[in-house]
């Protein structure tokens, strides 16, 4: 087994490095996990809008209606990577992230509309928001993160669903269905955000995407982040080297839920209104399949994977109904293809089980935890065929 | 309160129950013999629901109530056989390619194929029913009725509440006294020591599927009959107070399964009754939540820990 073991690690050391001149270039990046993280998302930020005023994508919708959607993606990529927290690096499953998200924006929402009469800047409520989603994260992780994993599931997936009804039903404190609106936008030296002009929060979005990534990089190869992934392959194994499982967990929770804090308090900001039909249990399946579609536990990976499916979700779909309806092909112009979104989470999500769990854009680690099982599974299925029809 | 409101209220909660009841058999099976919360399985009850609509709107052309008992009952019979067999076929299929490849896989991966299949289940039924909620045909005349201490009881919810308990006896004979219910729960306590002794594995695991599916399809059946209304979204928020029934009675216990689908019938109506309509969900979750945390093995069940 350590022999077999010791062969597959040196496979994948040597399948890594990049051939010629590039080495030198990649080490220094994957030494440099921040550098390589503002690097790259200035790169990215960069590139985006320029792309988008090239002909195959300007044709689509105009310049400021790709920035809005740049920018309400990196609200979903905030999300995706702090389920990846939970999710990837944890091995936790929160099926109730959504309500983290709605915590957040009913803290801006309550911090800073005329509804509560109340106006504290945006800058310090991102942190307050993060700050309640997580005391929340800790209230409900507490008690529950002692039971099996699985059980773990159906808590948040209850938490999901009764924190939107809270919200909906306490009409005297949120305005019930309705929602609360006209927040007031951020604020910056004088200079004030408006719904118009995307490109400020454009530009808060990739630093709040960028910060994000780096303090979960650094979180990541941290003894906490090494905890994490220890507890995800072996609890058992985990507990016995020491490490205080029910923290470690909660530690994961807590920070998952204040990204999602985070996130919060940006969407309800940018779009200046929260209402609780922003945070169904479609939401949080939506991040799921982001994370898991992305490559649990790849930093990444997950955003790129966040980054796609919204596109997919709110440009590409939308963008075939459009096109189907200029264009009359028989079948396809019938079809409404934003209905079958959710079949194509549901199909990813199940053959990417099945054929690549760990995501398009796998981390090294995940994809050898995933494959390293599975020629222990084929040895105990042989005595089963075997034993097979003894019953009659 | 009168007492009329209260016994009323009481009929109202055993038909809920019912339907409960019916599905959290499905999850405590399941749970029993692979330890997998069965997501998709509120959304095969949704599915059932759909087909016994489709019977009897299609097939059958049925738009109001049958007044002849006869043909009543034999309606109700081809309906229940015909929905209960295709929705036991559908957790075969589901298991057979959704689940049981990835049986050795770490845990987070069949819970998440399950999360997947129930989308795919809930979009299907969207696009080939529609978004809008249905009508099902009441084939129960509306005042076959009778009076019991004032209050007035249908005969339908008679009907339904003697149907789920002779389905819960029925499975509970199956289990506890057949080969095949031994086969299962011996493969639910050791599943290698039972595939050493001759059991086929893989066989009785896809037994449980269809039988679990099967009451899931007759719950659909009954709610179709019993709120006259269905949606594709109804298996998410049934599938959730029916898995908390199953952990309430102690997942893995049948028994405990049928009596917590019946508790959870009485918290939603008698919630409902005392002002708290908006809350009844709510209320439900929370008793989940507090049953998870106070006594995780629920009230009847073994204490389950980590599997190592």
């Amino acid at each position: 087994m350590t022999i077999q073991d010791d062969a597959e690690r040196r496979d994948l050391s040597s399948g890594d490095r990049m051939p010629g001149g590039l080495a030198p270039v990649r080490g220094f990046f994957e030494a440099h996990r921040s550098i390589s993280v503002i690097v790259g998302m200035a790169l990215v930020g960069l590139a985006l809008p320029l792309v988008v005023m090239l002909p195959p994508f300007s044709t689509f919708q105009a310049g400021a209606a790709w920035m809005n959607n740049f920018t309400l993606a990196g609200v979903y990529i905030l999300l995706a990577l702090g389920l990846n927290i939970v999710v990837g690096l944890a091995g936790l499953l929160d099926l109730g992230y959504a309500a983290f998200f709605a915590i957040g924006s009913y803290t801006y929402a309550f911090g800073a509309s005329p509804f509560s009469g109340l106006h504290i800047p945006f800058w310090p409520m991102l942190l307050i928001g993060a700050l309640m989603a997580a005391i929340f994260g800790v209230l409900l992780g507490a008690p529950t993160l002692r039971l099996r994993g699985d059980y773990l599931a159906i808590v948040t997936l209850g938490f999901g669903e009764i924190v939107p009804i809270v919200f909906k039903n306490s009409d005297t404190y949120t305005r019930g269905t309705n929602g609360i609106s006209s927040l007031y936008p951020p604020d910056l030296l004088g200079y004030r955000f408006s719904t118009i002009e995307i490109l400020p929060f454009y530009i808060v979005m990739l630093l709040l995407v960028t910060l994000a990534m780096i303090l979960i990089y650094r979180l990541q190869e941290s003894r906490l982040g090494r905890s994490w992934m220890a507890i995800r392959e072996d609890e058992l194994a985990a507990a016995s080297n020491g490490i205080n499982t029910v923290t470690t967990k909660l530690l994961a929770f807590a920070l998952g839920a204040s990204t999602a804090g985070l996130a919060g308090v940006f969407s309800s900001a940018k779009l200046t209104f929260t209402g609780p039909d922003q945070f169904l249990f479609t939401v949080s399946f939506t991040v799921l399949a982001m994370v898991v579609l992305g490559g649990m536990g790849n930093i990444w990976g997950v955003a790129l994977g966040a980054f796609i499916l919204y596109m997919i979700q709110s440009v590409l779909l939308k963008g075939l109904n459009q096109f189907f309806d200029a264009v009359p092909v028989p079948i396809l112009s019938d079809i409404d293809f934003v209905q079958y979104q959710f079949l194509l989470y549901g199909l990813a999500l199940v053959s990417m089980m099945l054929l690549r769990p760990e995501g398009l854009f796998p981390s090294k680690r995940r994809r050898r935890e995933l494959h390293t099982a599975a020629p222990g599974d084929d040895a105990a299925a042989t005595p089963a065929q075997e034993a097979g029809g003894a019953l009659q | 309160m009168e007492l009329s409101v209260l016994v009323q209220q009481f009929f109202n909660a055993l038909t809920l129950g019912s339907i409960y009841a019916l599905i959290a058999l499905g999850y405590t099976m399941v749970y029993g013999i692979i330890e997998l919360i069965n997501f998709a399985h509120g959304d095969v009850f949704m599915v059932g629901a759909f087909t016994a609509f489709w019977l009897l709107t299609v097939p059958l052309a049925l738009h109001g109530s049958v007044d002849n008992p006869v043909l009543l009952a034999g309606i109700l019979l081809l309906i229940f056989t015909v929905v209960m067999v295709f929705m036991g076929i559908v957790g075969v299929v589901i298991e057979r390619f959704a689940y049981r490849p990835l049986r050795n896989a770490p845990r987070l991966a069949p819970l998440l194929t399950a999360i997947g299949v129930s989308f795919i289940l809930q979009n299907i039924i969207q696009v080939v029913f529609g978004s809008s909620p249905r009508r099902t045909p009441q084939i129960f005349g509306n005042d076959a009725r009778f009076d019991l201490l004032g209050a007035s009881i249908s005969f339908r919810g008679v009907f339904i509440f003697l149907l789920a308990l002779g389905l819960i006896f029925a499975l509970q004979a199956f289990v506890g006294r057949t080969r095949l219910g031994r086969a299962m729960r011996s493969t639910a306590q050791d599943r290698e020591a039972a595939q050493l002794m001759g059991v086929n594995i893989n066989r009785t695991i896809a037994i449980t599927f269809f039988i679990g599916s099967a009451l899931a399809g007759a719950g659909g059946v009954v709610y179709g009959l019993h709120f006259g209304q269905i949606g594709f979204t109804i298996g998410f928020s049934a599938g959730l107070k029916a898995f908390t029934a199953a952990v309430l009675g102690g997942i893995g216990n049948t028994t405990g399964a049928a009596l917590g689908g019946f508790f959870i019938g009485f918290v939603e109506v008698y919630s409902g009754q005392f002002g708290l309509f908006r809350w009844s969900e709510a209320l439900v979750f929370a008793v989940l939540i507090l049953v998870l945390v106070f006594r995780p093995s629920g009230l009847l069940g073994q204490p389950l820990t980590e599997r190592a």
